[in-house]
């Protein structure tokens, strides 16, 4: 028997309808978006030639999806095995979150008839970090796709299936290690050749693979405490907080690491000045800082990392810290030059909300009809 | 792997990976035939008669604003203009080529960067350096449309046409694309050669560099025969009184440099240039790129140690449920 039960019960909840509702109005704008152009259903220009549909849907979104690669470290590399019912869920929500991640590259992309293109050998540019981001993303998400199949195929009750596949499954772990650290590594490394035009608190150059991958791996780690609280809440089991709040240490390493690496080298670089400039980007720096250290102090504190709730907010602000540091670099205050401005147009928005909203109806509806989610304890 | 030794081995991975970043690829070289533009800003009168020939030689439809057919109406780069004049005001901007009341005309096109941003950060190679010429072409046919290279250009040349289902990348080709092959064939770009007070100079780069630097020498009010067309064999020359040049050749360093020169009298901030090192951007992502990814070495030894600690820690793979 399966260490893990689908939950079963209604599928059309109205949780599920609601967020069908919002899916529904970005089908639409897809549509406007694949029949008349994206100009039609963007304000994508010539100067933001990346809007939310890159920076939400494909940065921020597949960081969200990091808490499949987090867990993953945590219980197969560093041997944590009492973190492996956490495993499942954050590996589907982790599948759904590059899935839907990768079709928003897809529809971003102007030529999107000839997407293949990147895939095949003789037009590869191996100096390019997009290059490594494309095959990489989409090769984790085959990875995923094989990472999440036992829980299918428990469910169809393909025995001699399952077990060929978990001879092998170690290979595609280690597969699931490696490839988000190079590709998560990389969107951070896509913004060193834009130059100048990203704001000096955010160009750390070199630096910018290794923070990238810090604040993903905070990220994925907050969404794994995140799930696991609403989870508990919205399903009525039993809290997980006794499992979760032991991913203090790590998280207290992670952010101090990111905070030490960001300041370090505003430092060195000599913009530390640039902070108390009292203009829009350093209040938006000392924003998102703040993001990043109000955690980091509830974590350090016993009394309060041990309350369910304080561990939910630490986990909403690092995800919005992490958040906000991509857009911060991309495009809130990512400056290509006079006379371009940008704003998402209400298409826009409301297509990477449908995205948004397609991925927690399918998470939803997944996890009671699959094995997913741990079998609960019974004394 | 005890954790200890994972973190030393993953702490020496990176140190490592930042050594060999500081012996990072230095910016590119200039082509060795390569051909470029000079633009004087103090020679330019605004009469974009650049503009339409680079429409006529290019097939692109002017840009109408309002009602007004009359003329061009293209106020800045887009998937229709590949070319365009802008213009910088003062003041009461009566005074051509003042900084303080006055006005300028600055060209917008592609630099053709020695070192193109563009080029380096193109994931399926649509973008080019010709190796002799050093002129940076497009290929639409291989390119899926990410945009990379617009955000990677620090002029924002490269524009997309968002206007339509279909649309593609535009920018410059100095008039040498299939179909128009101009500089091939021993001819000049459609600007160069439109335009009537030399402002715009076709050339090699190395010669424009040569002339750029005549004219830093000269003192304002200095006669100095101005050549049209091709810098090498000039269609004509005018002579002029030379303005207060600022001593700078935009282009000569900036970001490895660009084949497209330029000098004016009011200082390139003022006209929008960017603010740009001599480093390439190009250069520094491509050391950090190839740092890591140096024959897939570091990714290789990862990935072999990662399937050893897994299998470990995983059991010995008969157990069912693992995901």
């Amino acid at each position: 028997m399966s260490e893990y039960q689908p939950l079963g019960g209604r599928i059309l909840t109205r949780p599920v309808l609601a967020l069908g509702f919002i899916f529904l109005i970005g089908l639409f704008f897809m549509f406007v978006r694949f029949t008349e152009g994206m100009g039609a259903a963007s304000n994508l220009n010539g100067g933001y030639a990346w809007g939310i549909w890159v920076v939400y849907d494909v940065m921020v979104g597949t960081a969200f999806a990091c808490g499949g690669y987090a867990l993953a470290f945590l219980v197969y590399v560093f041997n944590r095995g009492q973190y492996h019912p956490l495993v499942r869920p954050a590996v589907l929500t982790s599948l759904l979150g590059y899935a839907l991640g990768g079709f928003g590259a897809f529809f971003d992309m102007g030529r999107f008839w000839q997407f293949y293109e990147i895939f095949l050998p003789w037009n590869w540019n191996f100096n390019s970090v997009m290059l490594e981001v494309g095959l990489c993303v989409s090769a984790y998400i085959l990875v995923l796709a094989i990472e999440f199949a036992p829980a299918l195929l428990e469910r169809l009750g393909k025995k001699a299936l399952l077990r060929t596949l978990n001879k092998v499954l170690f290979l595609f772990i280690a597969l699931g290690v490696l490839l988000p650290t190079m590709h998560q590594s990389s969107l951070g490394s896509l913004l060193i050749a834009m130059g100048h035009k990203v704001h000096p608190l955010w160009q750390v150059e070199h630096l910018h693979p290794l923070l990238a991958l810090l604040s993903a791996l905070i990220m994925g780690f907050s969404i794994v405490v995140f799930e696991g609280s609403v989870s508990s809440v919205g399903f009525g089991r039993r809290s997980e907080t006794h499992l979760l709040v032991k991913l203090w240490r790590v998280l207290v390493g992670l952010l101090a690491a990111f905070l030490l690496v960001r300041f370090a080298v505003l430092g060195f670089q000599g913009k530390l000045g640039l902070i108390l400039a009292g203009d829009f980007a350093a209040l938006m720096f000392l924003l998102e800082t703040a993001l990043f250290l109000v955690p980091l102090l509830i974590l350090l504190s016993p009394a309060m990392r041990a309350r369910g709730s304080r561990l939910l907010f630490a986990a909403v602000s690092m995800l919005l810290a992490g958040t906000l540091y991509r857009f911060n670099a991309y495009i809130i205050t990512f400056d290509p030059g006079p006379g371009y401005g940008y704003f998402p147009s209400a298409p826009e928005i409301m297509v990477t909300l449908g995205v948004v909203a397609l991925e927690i109806m399918a998470f939803l509806i997944l996890v009671k009809l699959l094995p997913v989610l741990h079998r609960e304890e019974h004394a | 792997m005890k954790r200890r030794d994972f973190l030393k081995a993953a702490l020496g991975g990176t140190a490592l990976a930042a050594s060999a970043g500081a012996e990072a690829r230095p910016n590119l070289e200039p082509a060795p035939e390569a051909v470029g533009m000079l633009f004087d800003a103090t020679l330019c009168v605004g009469c974009k008669a650049c503009v339409s020939a680079c429409k006529q030689v290019n097939g692109m439809p002017p840009e109408i604003e309002g009602g007004n057919a009359a003329w061009d109406s293209a106020r800045d780069l887009s998937g229709d203009t590949l070319n365009v004049i802008k213009v910088y005001r003062n003041g009461s901007a009566a005074v051509k080529d003042a900084e303080v009341d006055g006005f300028c005309f600055e060209k917008r096109s592609c630099m053709h960067c020695v070192d193109p941003g563009c080029v380096s950060v193109c994931p399926c190679t649509a973008m080019r350096r010709d190796p002799v010429t050093g002129i940076v072409t497009h290929h639409p046919d291989v390119c899926i449309g990410c945009r990379n290279c617009m955000v990677g250009c620090p002029y924002n040349v490269p524009q997309f046409e968002y206007d339509k289902l279909f649309g593609q990348i535009h920018k410059c080709q100095l008039c040498n694309q299939a179909g128009v092959e101009r500089i091939d064939k021993g001819g000049m770009t459609g600007c160069a050669e439109a335009c009537p007070t030399g402002a715009t100079l076709f050339g090699s780069r190395a010669a424009l560099l040569e002339e750029a630097k005549r004219r830093m020498a000269l003192k304002p009010g200095d006669v100095y025969p101005y050549p049209r067309g091709d810098v090498r064999k000039p269609d004509s020359f005018h002579e002029k009184a030379a303005p207060a040049y600022k001593r700078h050749i935009w282009g000569e360093k900036e970001a490895g440099g660009t084949n497209v020169l330029h000098i004016s009298a009011v200082s390139f901030d003022k006209l929008g240039m960017p603010p740009l090192g001599e480093r390439s951007a190009a250069s520094i992502a491509e050391s950090v790129q190839h740092t890591i990814y140096n024959y897939m070495a570091l990714p290789a030894i990862a990935l072999a140690g990662l399937t050893y600690v897994v299998r470990r820690n995983s059991g010995d793979g008969d157990e069912g449920g693992e995901s």
